[in-house]
């Protein structure tokens, strides 16, 4: 028998990026809020330390910061007929555990999705045609503007201490940034991470191409900083151990240094660690949501925590599980179309070429986790024509480090030998005289891409494993070669001394290797009740006191990391929240 | 010295041939002291020992990581930069024994897609692995793995590789290939506080420079220019 504990005014399930905004914003608000962690706590003196945070194999190769997939995972396959069986370790992507979150190990890309985004299947009906969009893409406006967000992403940018170049500060170009972002109204709180060798013979091959090269924008504090928060940040130091890693200089922007610290400050703030979310609790007669049932994993002890409010602050895949579980709207059902939970599953498509330069010197090791330099003249430029391509979205092209340790990231040229002197030779020649040419390129939703809940297999509170049901489709296979074109263009004009040319995927997707950590859908935001899960608030259409904040409102996924807008939406929630919610609940459109 | 191997195998031959209490029998470890080609000045040190790989193991992994990784000016080889100790840890450890893999049933095979999905943990997969290795050299070669000649050994790794080895009994043979070629090179990259990498071998031969505090000053300083500095371990900073 579960023990019921006090109400609240809100709960939030998860402390990373979304649950530790809310939580500071709410309690600073007046609000009793409890947040409940799955995870223990860490601390950068005591966990991301020298030397020990400095294990490759400890964090990269064996998930030290991650969701632990013995205890609960998800059931994958590339199809509705195939069946679908447990990831039984991560790999393609990796959620992260604890407080923080997946925020801890992030490498700190962060940006602006624009109205490209947001009002994606007016502009490409508008532009191109009806019968351009696919009939089983099952894209749509998100029913959010850019200027609506522009205040948040500025909040988040200048509180997780961006480093980048703008581009456009309130319609005006400016050099060196990116000319294809939406207008800002300030700079970027620190100036742009000192650039590497691989970034800089980018961007001057690719200025020469014609195309547009900026420096990353990127949570990384280029030098120390104090954000409006009052929060200090050390200065970047490039060891070369970003992502999946802590940052034992406060340098990267997570939630462990800057908003839950203050939260935790609060008296009326309470932080429950250990604590497993089990099931959101209803009144489905009143149509409203009345707290959660938690089991705390160190005891077993089952508890039921009532609140005026539910915020589902989770892990963008474990959001979406946690509302089936829960048995919160309709699931969606790919035959019919009908129902909307679990709907539109998305995630990213890359390619990337390897170039290899005899007596060059690209010290892989020394970079921050945005040290490259990208080109989105293939991304968020709209003038990039797609009816040449005949597929929607984009990809943006980068070259330059991140965490390029020696276990996971040892460069020959294609046909050397996987091992003996040749391999050795090849290794030791390379390491060091080796770059890469990524691309990062979007995902539109489709029909056939979706969550559910899976009909066998179990996590460890007995409850259904989520499935997930992936595939890229012939749009991304089209964008995918358009973007390996691209790339190996750019690359020959650099002149390698060797090449490994970049390849289209063109198998199904794969749950090994590592991806990306951008899954997105599956309670998606929109204008109407009709074709959404969520307003434009984040905020359940049909329980008006459940918010559901991260990755998994967008409606499809763009080329772009997903974080600076996830950090927008949790700001702008809130502010919605504080300023109008709490003085009259109820709907909010 | 080098014939640690050879009174093993002997040992191995009889031990299998005779009691199985004489397996249990602790080896002089003292063979790692050879000469070996590469090693800087300090020699290393005496074999640590075996926590999990059993006889019939330990001969098939030092024999493979000493075929992978042979000694020459760039490195000893893979036994004298301890991979096979680092695997032995590893197997005999947390990861080994399966954690953090979801163990639960029902068991199908499933699309190359989804990842691994056999019921073992690493250590029982290596367990297993080996032993159809072995059956499989045994059955092409005319000997165990360790015991066949090198141009055979390539020949059988290659074909393990691309996925031509059938095991008797059913087991995948490229995923046991796979998980042994991710730990041969962890073994050799990791930070020696995991067993490998001993004297920091496999970083010098390429250049990492291992755990360096702060290179914000060595972005511009080293541009273009090699980065050369002793590398620093966890052991080091601690």
């Amino acid at each position: 028998m579960a023990t019921k504990l006090k109400e609240v005014d809100a709960v939030i399930v998860g402390l990373g990026w979304t649950g530790g905004i809310l939580s500071k914003e709410l309690t600073q608000a007046g609000l009793k809020v409890v947040a409940l962690e799955r995870g223990g706590m860490k601390t950068a003196a005591n966990d991301y330390s020298l030397p020990n945070i400095r294990d490759e194999l400890r964090y990269v190769h064996r998930h030290d910061l991650m969701q632990n997939t013995a205890r609960d995972t998800l059931t994958v396959r590339n199809n509705p007929k195939q069946e679908a069986l447990p990831m039984r370790r991560l790999g393609s992507f990796l959620p992260g555990e604890g407080v923080g979150g997946a925020a801890i190990h992030w490498s700190g890309g962060t940006w602006r999705w624009t109205d490209m985004e947001f009002r994606i299947r007016t502009l490409y009906e508008e532009r191109y045609g009806k019968s351009f969009i696919p009939e089983d893409m099952t894209i749509q406006d998100w029913g959010i503007t850019y200027a609506e967000l522009e205040p948040y992403y500025d909040k988040f940018e200048y509180m997780a201490g961006v480093s980048g170049k703008a581009g456009n500060i309130r319609g005006k170009i400016q050099a060196g940034g990116n000319p294809f972002e939406a207008p800002r109204a300030r700079e970027y709180p620190l100036p742009p991470l000192k650039s590497v060798l691989s970034a800089e013979m980018f961007n001057g091959a690719v200025r020469k191409l014609g195309y547009h090269p900026f420096p990353r924008p990127n949570a990384n504090a280029s030098r120390a900083y104090t954000n409006p928060d009052g929060v200090t940040f050390g200065a970047c130091q490039y060891c070369g151990f970003c992502q999946r890693f802590g940052c034992e200089a406060n340098a990267k922007g997570s939630p462990h240094l800057t908003v839950i610290p203050i939260a935790l400050r609060s008296p009326d703030f309470e932080l429950r660690t250990h604590s497993w979310v089990t099931k959101v609790l209803k009144d489905a007669g009143a149509k409203r949501v009345t707290g959660v049932a938690y089991t705390n994993v160190m005891t077993g002890e089952e508890f039921e925590q009532p609140a005026s409010m539910v915020l589902l602050c989770a892990y963008a895949i474990n959001n979406v599980h946690l509302v089936l579980l829960s048995g919160l709207g309709e699931p969606y059902d790919p035959a019919s179309q009908k129902g909307i939970i679990g709907k539109n599953y998305a995630y990213q498509n890359g390619v990337n070429a390897r170039l290899f330069f005899e007596g060059r010197h690209f010290n892989p090791f020394i970079a921050a986790g945005g040290s490259s330099d990208l080109i989105d003249d293939f991304n968020a430029n709209w003038d990039f024509d797609r009816g040449p391509v005949a597929a929607l979205g984009g990809y943006n092209i980068s070259a330059g480090f991140n965490t390029a340790l020696p276990i996971g990231y040892r460069p020959v040229p294609s046909g050397t030998p996987a091992w003996g002197r040749e391999w050795k030779a090849a290794t030791a020649k390379w390491y060091q005289t080796a770059m890469n040419i990524n691309s990062s390129g979007s995902v539109m939703s489709n029909r056939y891409n979706y969550y559910d809940l899976d009909p066998t297999y179990r996590n460890a509170f007995g409850q259904p494993l989520m499935r997930m049901t992936f595939d890229y489709k012939a749009n991304e296979h089209k964008m995918g070669q358009h973007a390996a074109d691209t790339v190996n263009a750019i690359a020959k004009s650099m002149n390698p001394t060797r090449l490994n040319r970049a390849t289209a995927r063109t198998q199904p997707w794969t749950v090994v290797p590592y991806q990306s950590t951008h899954n997105t859908g599956g309670t998606i935001m929109g204008p109407s009740p009709s074709n959404s899960a969520v307003n434009k608030y984040l905020q359940s259409w049909e329980y008006e006191n459940l918010f559901v904040v991260g990755a998994n409102v967008f409606p499809h996924n763009a080329a772009y990391q997903p974080t600076g807008l996830v950090g927008a939406l949790a700001y702008w929630t809130a502010d919605a929240i504080t300023k109008r919610y709490v003085k009259k609940p109820g709907m909010l459109v | 010295m080098k014939n640690r191997r050879f009174d093993r195998r002997t040992f191995l031959k009889s031990a299998i041939a005779g009691s199985a209490t004489a397996a249990s029998v602790t080896l002089p470890q003292t063979g790692q002291t050879q000469q070996k080609p590469a090693a800087p000045a300090a020699s290393p040190p005496a074999s640590p020992g075996y926590a999990y790989l059993n006889l019939e193991e330990q001969a098939f992994i030092e024999t493979l990581v000493d075929h992978m990784v042979p000694a020459d000016e760039l490195s000893p080889k893979g036994t004298d930069i301890g991979i096979n100790i680092y695997i032995d840890r590893a197997l005999a450890g947390g990861w080994g024994k399966g954690e953090r893999l979801y163990m639960q049933g029902p068991w199908k095979q499933g699309a190359p897609s989804q990842g691994y999905q056999l019921p073992l943990t690493p250590a029982e997969l290596y367990r297993a692995g080996i032993k159809a290795a072995n059956a499989y050299c045994v059955k092409t070669y005319g000997n165990t793995f360790d015991r066949i000649p090198e141009n055979q050994r390539q020949e059988f790794l290659l074909a393990l590789q691309a996925g031509k080895v059938s095991f008797e009994g059913g087991l995948p043979s490229r995923i046991f290939f796979t998980t042994v070629y991710q730990n041969v090179m962890e073994g050799m990259f990791s930070d020696p506080i995991h067993g490998g990498n001993r004297n920091k071998a496999g970083w010098k031969m390429i250049g990492f420079p291992g755990i360096v505090a702060v290179h914000a000053q060595n972005v511009d300083k080293f541009k273009d220019r090699k980065y050369t500095a002793d590398p620093i371990s966890i052991a080091d900073m601690s």
